[in-house]
């Protein structure tokens, strides 16, 4: 007899959606954090869209969604801009401390156990059926035994090493995120997400404003992972040396520092072995355009559950039992992401001349057009293909990733 | 020779740990640990960290 039928680590977006939907449909589950306060510290930007409220059937409460957003704002090199701006409220800043807080007294609603500071040290399979994990709570040392695992440990995803899943990315998958939470800033449109490119700006990535109302914003970087050994400048530096160039935030206050390492890419083949799921970032479960992953975490974490619940109904725990979780998710997520990952590697490729090119061709009008989606497929091909076709290197550069 | 971590720059974000190609690496608590006697000298930690908290040594 297993002390739970599943123990999911970690007790982030995707581990509490998970273990909230396992206890749901009845299941023994038990929810371990190495971390002593959920939701803390935030390695996050915060920013989720409508649509992912609507797919996760997630309600907007005011405690944590902090600030509406109506759109985005992109910044050339050369300080031209294109906004993309519309009526309706496009999704929220959140505060993501609080919105974990909820997700984890839901998931304990529903039934599931909880403990922070309990950290997994190690990991047995001791049969078909049953792993043992040794959990570390501060000195003292216990076991739980379980079916299934769902790992849900951020990138690092220790527990699926351990189980066999090797989940290492390569340097080229990943990027370097430093952020500071500022409050005192002005100088920007508070309804919108303000992103700003260019090598010398955030080489392979960029800059990001994400406002949280009251001159109190988000204000990040993410660069390219292998950028810091060619440049010798880290992401926390960049981002120093663009906040001090801009005077709405040179003189605001730092009330939040924040690191972080973002798997862009490299997605798994499995996502799954004996007894094991992997969901969220330790499943490298975010979009490589730009980086987000709460909602992508979210869904993850709910297909995760859907499986193992199947699995323990059946006692079916092989990783070839387990498959089905690997297919669901790239059908519903995984093989759109795996082609904006293409779109990634064509950006990482534009020169700061392009990014200035592509912000003075393209007019406000045509952007707000984009942004409100009043134009069709075909329509946004003609505009696109008219302000490439005097530019011969981005043609060829598209050309290359179309295939 | 061995990757050495700084206290007083590293964040304990735990992306030096999921670059590690042999899991020399650990974060417990707000302390990272390496294994001398696994790590191979790569730099991959060196290189990911957002604050250059990690040098080879």
């Amino acid at each position: 007899m297993v002390d739970y039928e599943v123990i999911v680590v970690g007790a982030g977006p995707a581990g509490l959606i998970a273990g909230s939907d396992l206890a749901k449909a009845g299941i023994k589950t038990l929810i371990l954090d190495k971390k002593q306060e959920i939701g803390c510290p935030k390695r996050c930007a915060e920013g989720l869209s409508m649509n992912w409220f609507k797919r996760l059937n997630l309600e907007v409460k005011p405690s944590f969604c902090i600030q509406p957003m109506h759109g985005a704002q992109l910044y050339s090199p050369n300080g031209k801009s294109i906004m993309f701006k519309k009526e309706e409220c496009q999704g929220y800043v959140l505060e993501r401390k609080t919105m974990e807080k909820e997700l984890a007294i839901q998931a304990v609603k529903n039934g599931a156990k909880l403990l922070m500071k309990n950290q997994v040290i190690g990991a047995t399979r001791l049969n078909e059926s049953e792993i043992k994990l040794e959990i570390r709570e501060n000195d003292e040392i216990k076991y739980y035994t379980c079916n299934i695992v769902i790992a849900c440990d951020a990138v690092d995803s220790l527990t699926s090493k351990m189980l066999g899943l090797n989940t290492k990315l390569d340097l080229r998958e990943i990027d370097a995120g430093y952020q500071y939470e500022m409050t005192g800033i002005t100088g920007y449109d508070e309804n919108l997400l303000h992103l700003y490119f260019g090598i010398e700006v955030a080489p392979r990535g960029y800059i990001w404003i994400f406002p949280k109302r009251d001159g109190t914003a988000n204000v990040g970087i993410g660069i390219g992972g292998y950028i810091s050994s060619e440049t010798k400048m880290n992401a926390k530096q960049y981002l120093d040396r663009w906040i001090a160039s801009q005077p709405g935030l040179k003189d605001g206050s730092i009330i939040e520092v924040n690191a972080g390492t973002i798997p862009v890419g490299g997605f798994l083949e499995a996502m799954q072995f004996d007894n094991l799921l992997v969901a969220g970032d330790a499943g490298h479960m975010v979009d490589p355009v730009h980086g987000g992953g709460i909602g992508i975490a979210m869904e993850g974490g709910r297909i995760a559950a859907k499986h193992a619940i199947k699995a323990i109904k059946e006692k079916k725990y092989s990783k070839t039992d387990l498959e089905g979780y690997t297919k669901e998710w790239y059908e519903t997520r995984g093989n759109e992401l795996k082609k904006r990952l293409t779109a990634r590697h064509l950006l990482e490729e534009l020169k700061d001349d392009d990014f200035n090119y592509l912000a003075e061709s393209i007019s406000m009008d045509e952007a707000l057009k984009i942004g409100n989606n009043s134009l069709s497929g075909l329509e946004k091909t003609i505009l696109f293909t008219k302000k490439l076709i005097t530019r011969p290197g981005l043609i060829t550069l598209l050309m290359k990733y179309m295939k | 020779m061995a990757a050495k971590n700084n206290p007083n720059k590293c964040l304990y974000c735990g992306g030096c740990v999921g670059v590690c190609p042999v899991q020399a690496i650990t974060l417990n608590d707000t302390k990272i640990v390496i294994d001398k006697n696994k790590c191979i000298n790569c730099g991959a930690c060196v290189k990911i960290c957002s604050v250059s908290a990690m040098e080879l040594e």
